[in-house]
């Protein structure tokens, strides 16, 4: 594409910070309108973006600079898209704090959780997690930065599908209408819908906690199961994330919007999710540190399974398929064991949320 | 901010320019009234999208609701001409809206015509009638006659009709950050917002205002208050705007924030009690109306679109609260607020507030008797609830330095977005009420009500709180024992609180629990013809008002303490 067919003309860069395989997907899109600069952390991810134009193997957009300097990027950018697993993220955050402003804007797309204890405590020696102890993404950048105009990215977005540029859509959310008005003008395109929604809470639950049912989709799918189970599966599925998503602070028509189950179908049927891909092997046989072991990126949902279980013990509700799934996961149960509980597990309203 | 009150005689404050705006404000009313009718006039074209129909309908509902107003809802203080005013509106629509030969641009112009007097019509009834000769009388009067009254009661004989031993601030204590307020007020512009639970409280704000030497404050009095004579003095004295909350029409709104906004703008100090009305319950303010607030958020943009980019253009967020043993009003809140809420049969008291003779008797008592006030200042904040250093300037939670500005760019320059400031208001509003909870001062008096409450509730779980209330006296009695291990129980947790920055206690509450308890008793509701709680002949905690109890009660709610229970 010739530089004069793009508007930047007076726009500043686009930052986008990590460059995993959701992040290259992203950095690729932003490209096509805007010039963009990512934020890698090691030297020769760097190097190999700016001399090769592709990072870990998979080619980028030649317009896009890599630098690993958070103060450059910052200076350079009033956008920036922090892409970064959950468990580096609020590190990230606390790393580029010092060079970030009111003005700018930040939109992340990281489909995790990050836990708030008191010091000194970890998951395993802490008695009971509360709502306030859970912290998503956008509540780390708001705790950890001045940032106050923050977005998230969700939908079914398969980096893989995004990559071989097919048709897709997303959701920016945001309380402000200027950061979605903005997140639409930078990634829209003709094979990329955009839609917006406020409730930036419910939206990021959405996407954290599909990832729960995405690796029990894959388990059912390892012990060579049909479409019958996976459709059971996936309203059951629905039906705990609203449960859930409510008891966090979501609203109900955020996680049936594009989201959520939108979002949900798309992992729950794609051999393509890392999430799916863990409980496929569970159900394989194989233990949940072999499976960590050979992943190059981690799949959020075993955190957030581990997160979601404490805090629904504390909470008072019943999750079924969270607690069976934390079972299979660090317990040492069998998935057929956990399946056998979950058919006898006395469900007999088919909805009660709406 | 400490919890230890020290007696201070503060100075008063000059302003780096030769005049305090409010001063020049009153000089300049005529010019300030048009250029607010102008203004309001240009927001509301603005919202009805300067679409002709849209803004005649925003009209003709306006003139029915003030009709209506006129008719079933007069008060005192309404101007003679109110009728006549509005009836003229109407007969300009009707001959507007029936002239079939007019071009749409001379319809637009008459509709615009029409606006912009009840514009003017609603500044001029907001504005204030500050006088400085008149403010400096008041407060004159205010203090002289309190410590005319605090020291015949406490020093006996001729002699204390002459005596300065008592002054009105061992009364009414003002603790935290005083020096920060006084300096910043003379660089930048100040919006306090304080806590609410009484009538006498615009008086005692008012009051400490001028003792900490600090020119007078603007701030909206609701106009009712005008009706009783006592508080229309005071309120005229010290600044008061007028706020009319029985007009809830688009017009009368607007030009209220714009009048707001503008003398902001303008560097005159305001005060907003950003609960709007009084506390009913008698639990901190939660959730803060948001329209004023909105207007503090609005003139800091304005500012610095006019490239005020230092001090002087900068607006500061002073939380305050009042801290009381006894609110006057407190049983004709409590029912309002219970009837309201629950399925309590309603009916109505007299307001205990509604005469100024009743207000003046409990002046007296409340000098010559017990019962201290303090006043707790609080750290000042930028706009957006950032805590500010010694030079006005915003820090951030690691204590970057941070321009406030920042958060009104985009692009590399200020922008104007409605939905934005909307969010900045609220993300304000959820600071200062978190502010609120940290200064406030735990007195004994509600260290004994929390405690005899919660220790009811627990007694009958299975009550719901209306239940609970209609509880006949005999099943309210407490053993002194109980009473005072819980009371102590509470107290420790409190100062754990204490101890992470999370409340004040008032000194009393560092003696021994027995003497905690006799004071508490002693002071909570004092004045009130049934108490809230006191202690029988043997001994035994006893309430008689429960509904009291509770509203004192909640003055502790919001800090998970009735976990303990």
């Amino acid at each position: 594409m010739a530089m004069t067919s793009k508007n930047f003309s007076k726009k500043k860069p686009v930052g986008v910070i990590g460059i995993g395989s959701f992040g290259t997907a992203i950095a690729n899109i932003l490209a096509e309108k805007s010039h963009v600069i990512v934020y890698a952390r090691k030297p020769e991810v760097v190097e190999e973006i700016n001399l090769h134009h592709t990072s870990n193997g998979k080619s980028l957009h030649e317009d896009i600079e890599a630098t690993n300097s958070p103060e450059y990027i910052c200076q350079q950018c009033e956008i920036l898209f922090p892409v970064v697993s959950s468990a580096g993220f609020r590190e990230v955050m606390q790393q580029f704090a010092p060079y970030l402003h009111p003005y700018h804007m930040l939109i992340h797309g990281t489909k995790g959780l990050s836990l708030l204890l008191p010091k000194g405590k970890t998951l395993e020696t802490v008695d009971k997690i509360k709502r306030e102890n859970i912290a998503t993404m956008s509540e780390i950048i708001q705790n950890e930065t001045v940032v106050v105009r923050i977005g998230c990215l969700a939908g079914p977005n398969l980096a893989k599908e995004l990559l071989k540029k097919q048709p897709a859509a997303t959701v920016i959310a945001s309380k402000y209408n200027e950061v979605i008005l903005e997140g639409q003008r930078l990634l829209r395109s003709d094979r990329f819908q955009v839609y917006g929604n406020q409730d930036i809470i419910g939206v990021e639950l959405s996407g954290v906690l599909k990832n729960i049912i995405a690796i029990a989709a894959g388990a059912l799918a390892g012990m060579g199961l049909g479409e019958n189970a996976k459709g059971l599966l996936i309203s059951r599925g629905m039906v705990e994330l609203i449960y859930l998503g409510k008891a966090l602070g979501g609203s109900t028509k955020s996680f049936i919007g594009l989201a959520g189950i939108g979002d949900l179908v798309a992992t729950c049927s794609s051999n393509l999710s890392r999430n799916y891909t863990v409980g496929y092997r569970l159900a394989n046989g194989e233990s949940l540190d072999q499976i960590i072991a050979d992943m190059d990126e981690v799949a959020e949902g075993i955190n957030t399974v581990m997160l979601i279980k404490t805090f629904v013990e504390n909470a008072g509700m019943r999750a079924p398929i969270t607690e069976n799934l934390y079972k299979v996961l660090f317990e040492g149960f069998k998935v057929e064991e956990a399946l056998g509980y979950l058919m006898k597990y006395p469900f007999n309203v088919d909805v009660d949320f709406l | 901010m400490t919890d230890d009150y020290i007696k201070h005689k503060y100075d008063p404050i000059l302003h780096q320019k030769d005049e305090w705006p409010v001063v020049k404000l009153s000089k300049y009313r005529k010019e300030f009234i048009k250029l607010v009718a102008e203004a309001s006039k240009e927001r509301i074209l603005n919202f009805t999208g300067h679409n002709v129909d849209l803004l005649r309908e925003e009209l003709e509902t306006t003139l029915y609701r003030e009709k209506m107003r006129i008719k079933q809802n007069p008060w005192v203080v309404d101007p003679d001409d109110d009728n006549e005013f509005w009836s003229g509106v109407k007969s300009s629509l009707v001959q507007l809206t029936s002239e079939s030969n007019l071009s749409t641009e001379a319809k637009r112009e008459g509709y615009h015509k029409i606006l912009y007097n009840i514009t003017t019509r609603y500044a001029e009834e907001i504005a204030s009638s500050f006088k400085h000769s008149h403010y400096k009388a008041t407060r004159r009067m205010v203090t002289f006659g309190f410590s005319r009254l605090l020291n015949a009661a406490r020093v006996k004989g001729f002699k204390s009709l002459f005596s300065n031993q008592y002054t009105l601030q061992d009364k009414i204590q003002i603790i935290g950050e005083t020096d920060q307020l006084r300096d910043l007020s003379s660089k930048g512009t100040i919006v306090m917002v304080p806590t609410h639970f009484s009538n006498l409280d615009s008086i005692l704000i008012g009051w400490t205002i001028s003792t900490l030497g600090m020119p007078p404050y603007i701030y909206g009095a609701g106009l009712n208050l005008f009706n009783i004579q006592i508080f229309s003095y005071f309120m005229n004295a010290l600044g008061a705007y007028k706020v009319d909350r029985r007009k809830k029409n688009l017009p009368y709104i607007e030009t209220l924030k714009t009048y707001s906004s503008k003398a902001i703008q303008f560097g005159c100090h305001s005060l907003f009690f950003p609960g709007g009305t009084r506390s009913r319950s008698g639990k901190i303010e939660s959730k803060l109306k948001l329209g004023l607030l909105s207007t503090a958020i609005e003139a800091q943009r304005a500012n610095y679109q006019k490239g005020m980019n230092d001090i002087s253009g900068k607006i500061f967020i002073v939380p305050v609260t009042i801290n009381y043993h006894f609110v006057l009003e407190a049983p004709s809140l409590i029912q309002e607020h219970l009837s309201l809420t629950g399925q309590e049969r309603y009916y109505k008291e007299s307001d205990e507030f509604s005469t100024s003779y009743k207000i003046s008797k409990f002046l007296v008592k409340f000098f010559t008797k017990g019962s201290d006030i303090s006043v707790s200042i609080g750290n000042a904040m930028d706009i957006l609830g950032n805590y500010v250093d010694e030079n006005g300037s915003s820090l951030d939670r690691h204590g970057r330095v941070i321009d406030t500005r920042d958060y009104f760019v985009s692009n590399n320059k200020i922008s104007v977005d409605n939905q934005r400031e909307e969010e900045y208001t609220s993300m304000l509003g959820k600071r200062i009420v978190e502010e609120f909870h940290k200064i406030n001062r735990v007195f004994s008096s509600h260290l004994v009500a929390f405690t005899a409450f919660e220790i009811l509730k627990n007694k009958n779980k299975k009550l719901d709180l209306f239940s609970l209330l209609r509880l006949p006296e005999e099943d309210l009695v407490i053993s002194y024992e109980l009473f005072s291990s819980e009371c102590e129980r509470v107290r420790q947790r409190i100062f754990e609180l204490r101890d992470e920055g999370k409340v004040h206690v008032a000194p009393h509450l560092k003696t021994d629990i027995d003497s905690i308890i006799k004071h508490g008793l002693q002071n909570v509701g004092m004045y009130h013809a049934r108490r809230p709680l006191i202690q029988n002949t043997s001994g035994e905690i006893i309430t008689e008002d429960m509904s009291l109890l509770y509203f004192y009660h909640n003055r502790l709610d919001g800090y998970d303490l009735e976990k303990l229970f």
